[in-house]
């Protein structure tokens, strides 16, 4: 009986080519991890990619929170950034003012990570509101210059601590006034320093899995097959009586707070968390897209594979010292037409691995069966 | 056939151009491996002492990065030449961190993989600050040619050369004030910057101790640092005879050109980010005319030590070395210093080299470019003169 079940799944499995697709993603994540795991432990990685290990963490889990909205909703973003930089100044705001009541990581950063993606979704929800009246170019724009008020907004922001409480200015930090004993929170553009250290690969390598599950989950869900139906013809879907509203905000507020959650895993990373616009610009917001876009768009376990790669490959190329910046500009053109060039595509397809290992194994079977004959 | 031919094309101009990288990726790895080779060399004959540099040199404050990158090459040069620190030879890895602190820390792992045993740097505040945390958790012996924020040295495993962001400020209000260089003061900064708005701070604090007034504090980010007219006019409206520019000479060369062109001529005084306004490309140096700047290093200055400085940096790296360079220069000899004091030698662990440099560098007094006789007081914090320099026909000159 029981064996009977397991096989009915497996049949299972193997019809649906989606699930499958999904737990290979899975299975990636998850290997990847065991191994690096293994590997410290026999004490084979160096510091270098140690260090990397977290940075991975958070721009992979930014590329599928972008491709959530430039993939699956379709709209072009250019403020992800924003929305990563709202989820870290908040969540380091938090432990940084909590570290003394709460003394144990393991409780304090739980509720950091919710307050980081809470704060980024309402954001989203805020920014959603007047932006998703537009489309394509002008909804670009308009995010841009959002992701770009917070960045500003952030800089002039001054928070201090002292005997009599919480000082707050946008002007400067003396205009806060505190007594000698004060303590900065947040300075201007100082920003914060010293927030602890709680993020790890354990905790980067399983928001990623949260990540996609979540992202995987609204797209085969029949809100997914709702937000694809706008992205795909918004006058069909309207006429089915699909909420346009509702669901493109729905979209990019996950979106956000997935963006906060990636900014949450970044401040706790870091001894020093300044808004830069190489931080937390357009810059940055454009990097993620070019994630998104080399990893094909709408294709999740792409965008966090090229977020990978192009994260790494400026560090791996240390060794050419000032041509390295160079050299990743035309690995990442080099890329960019393998990947998109249609006689490239079209190539690909004729050369593809797959039909490759089919024909041997076709041949292979023809042989033996001939043998057999 | 035609598509044939393309393809082909296409495949033979891939295949080219990744013979290619490969081609750079291989003599990369052959230097690496031939430096690999020169260094266990080094080792069985006499090892090093490894110096970790971090700083930015690429991306928008390249200039700084670079600047402290070859004056440290300079320095250990020298010293090597000169039979190193106690036989012992230095040699360095200078690692990019683009001005960023995520990159800083990943340029600091990559050193450390190399076997540092020291750390010169970072460059920039931020990042130092980032990278003064993991040098702490490993105990690694560092000193910051230039990170001004307070925070960059708040471990007791971190030196710094150059002043700090408030000595800065305080020092400029003290300055203004004591030479009763103007009663009604402007202030111009840049507010998304923690350099600039660190010193704004700590100048407006010192100056309720002095008798002149800060009658309007203008502020601008890096996203809008070309236009300057609206500050300007304010400061004008307000009648400053004296304008306080905390900022880069990147900023202030637009500034500059934009108050002569309102036909507005107040006293300007601005702190070290100034240096280098007379070597800037496409600016008219005699805009910078009766400018005033606490810098501690003018490189025309006529002692021996910076003529030499000055020569030498010049024949190697055609440029005229700033105050970042002499800062560096002063770092590498500030680590030879500590290094003769302590007595370490370089087969001992990071950690333990560490604790002994620490101490060391209590004891010491250098003779560098950047002032006589500098102590270092247990927070990191360098005991040292400020200078005042003026620029007088298209020169720095002492005040």
């Amino acid at each position: 009986m029981k064996v009977n079940c397991l096989k009915q799944k497996f049949i299972n499995l193997k019809a649906n080519k989606p699930l499958r697709n999904d737990l290979t993603t899975y299975g990636i994540v998850i290997l990847a991890y065991v191994i690096i795991q293994i590997l410290g432990m026999a004490g084979m990685i160096n510091s270098q990619l140690k260090g990397l290990l977290v940075p991975i963490c958070v721009y992979a889990i930014l590329a599928v929170s972008l491709n959530l909205t430039v993939g699956i909703l379709g709209e072009l973003s250019l403020g992800h950034a924003g929305f990563m930089c709202v989820g870290a100044f908040t969540s380091a705001f938090f432990s940084k003012c909590m570290v003394e009541v709460i003394p144990q990581a393991f409780i304090r950063f739980p509720l950091a990570l919710l307050i980081g993606a809470a704060s980024a979704g309402l954001f989203g929800v805020l920014i959603g509101i007047p932006v998703l009246r537009l489309k394509g170019d002008y909804l670009a724009i308009v995010t841009l210059a959002f992701g770009e008020i917070i960045k500003n907004i952030i800089n002039t922001i001054n928070i201090g601590r002292d005997s009599n409480g919480l000082h707050f200015s946008m002007k400067s930090a003396m205009d806060l006034g505190m007594e000698k004993d004060g303590v900065f929170l947040i300075k201007g553009a100082m920003g914060i320093t010293g927030t602890p250290g709680d993020s790890n690969f354990t905790v980067g390598a399983v928001l990623l899995l949260i990540t996609l599950f979540v992202v995987l989950n609204i797209v085969r869900s029949r809100d997914g097959r709702a937000i694809m139906a706008i992205r795909d013809n918004v006058i069909a879907a309207e006429s089915v009586g699909i909420n346009i509203t509702k669901y493109k905000l729905l979209t990019f507020a996950i979106s956000a707070a997935l963006a906060g959650v990636a900014g949450v895993l970044y401040a706790h990373n870091l001894g020093s968390l300044t808004a830069t616009p190489k931080t937390f610009g357009y810059n940055m917001s454009i990097m993620i897209l070019v994630y998104v876009v080399l990893g094909g768009i709408g294709n999740i376990r792409g965008s966090m594979i090229a977020a990978i790669i192009l994260y790494v490959l400026p560090e791996m190329l240390r060794g050419l010292q000032t041509y390295r910046m160079l050299i990743y500009a035309v690995v990442l053109i080099v890329m960019m037409i393998y990947n998109w060039a249609p006689k490239s595509i079209a190539w690909r397809e004729t050369h593809s691995i797959k039909d490759l290992l089919a024909k041997a194994k076709g041949a292979i079977a023809s042989k033996s069966k001939k043998g057999g004959n | 056939m035609k598509t044939m031919k393309k393809i082909a094309s296409i495949a033979l101009a891939t295949i080219m151009v990744m013979s290619m990288m490969t081609g750079c990726g291989n003599t990369a790895a052959d230097a690496d491996n031939s430096a690999a080779a020169e260094s266990s060399v080094a080792v069985d004959a006499a090892a090093t002492f490894k110096i970790g540099g971090i700083g930015p040199i690429t991306g928008g404050a390249a200039v700084y990065g670079q600047a402290v990158m070859n004056a440290a090459e300079l320095a250990i040069a020298e010293i090597n030449a000169a039979g190193g620190v106690n036989g012992v030879m230095f040699e360095m890895n200078f690692q990019d961190d683009e001005h960023d602190a995520e990159k800083s820390v990943n340029a600091y792992n990559v050193v450390k993989d190399w076997g540092a045993q020291m750390i010169l740097g970072s460059v920039t505040s931020a990042p130092c600050i980032a990278v003064g945390q993991k040098s702490f958790e490993d105990n690694m012996f560092q000193i910051t040619p230039s990170g001004t924020a307070v925070d960059c040295i708040q471990y007791d495993n971190a030196f710094r050369l150059c002043f700090s962001d408030p000595n800065q400020g305080a020092a400029s209000a003290k300055y203004i004030g004591e030479n009763a260089l103007a009663e009604k003061v402007a202030v111009i900064y840049d507010s998304s910057n923690a350099y600039s708005s660190g010193i704004y701070e700590s100048f407006a604090a010192e100056a309720v101790n002095y008798d002149f007034e800060i009658v309007a504090a203008e502020a601008f980010t890096e996203d809008n640092n070309t236009d300057f007219s609206v500050q300007l006019q304010k400061a004008k409206d307000a009648e400053a005879d004296l304008v306080f520019l905390p900022i880069y000479c990147k900023e202030a060369a637009p500034l500059l050109t934009q108050a002569d062109g309102m036909g507005y001529a107040p006293k300007f005084f601005s702190c070290d980010g100034m240096d280098g306004i007379l070597s800037m490309e496409g600016f008219d140096a005699a805009l910078a005319e009766g400018v005033m700047l606490l810098t501690p290093f003018a490189a025309d200055a006529t002692d021996d030590m910076t003529v030499a400085f000055v020569a030498a940096y010049q024949e190697k790296y055609g440029d005229i070395p700033n105050q970042f360079a002499a800062d560096s220069y002063d770092t590498v000899y500030a680590f030879k210093a500590a290094i003769e004091k302590a007595g370490v030698t370089p087969d001992m662990s990071v950690s333990d080299i560490c604790d002994a440099l620490k101490a060391a560098m209590l004891e010491i007094s250098i003779d560098g470019l950047t002032g006589n006789g500098i102590t270092w007081t247990a927070d990191g914090e360098p005991n040292k003169e400020p200078k005042a320099v003026i620029i007088e026909n298209g020169a720095y000159k002492a005040m």
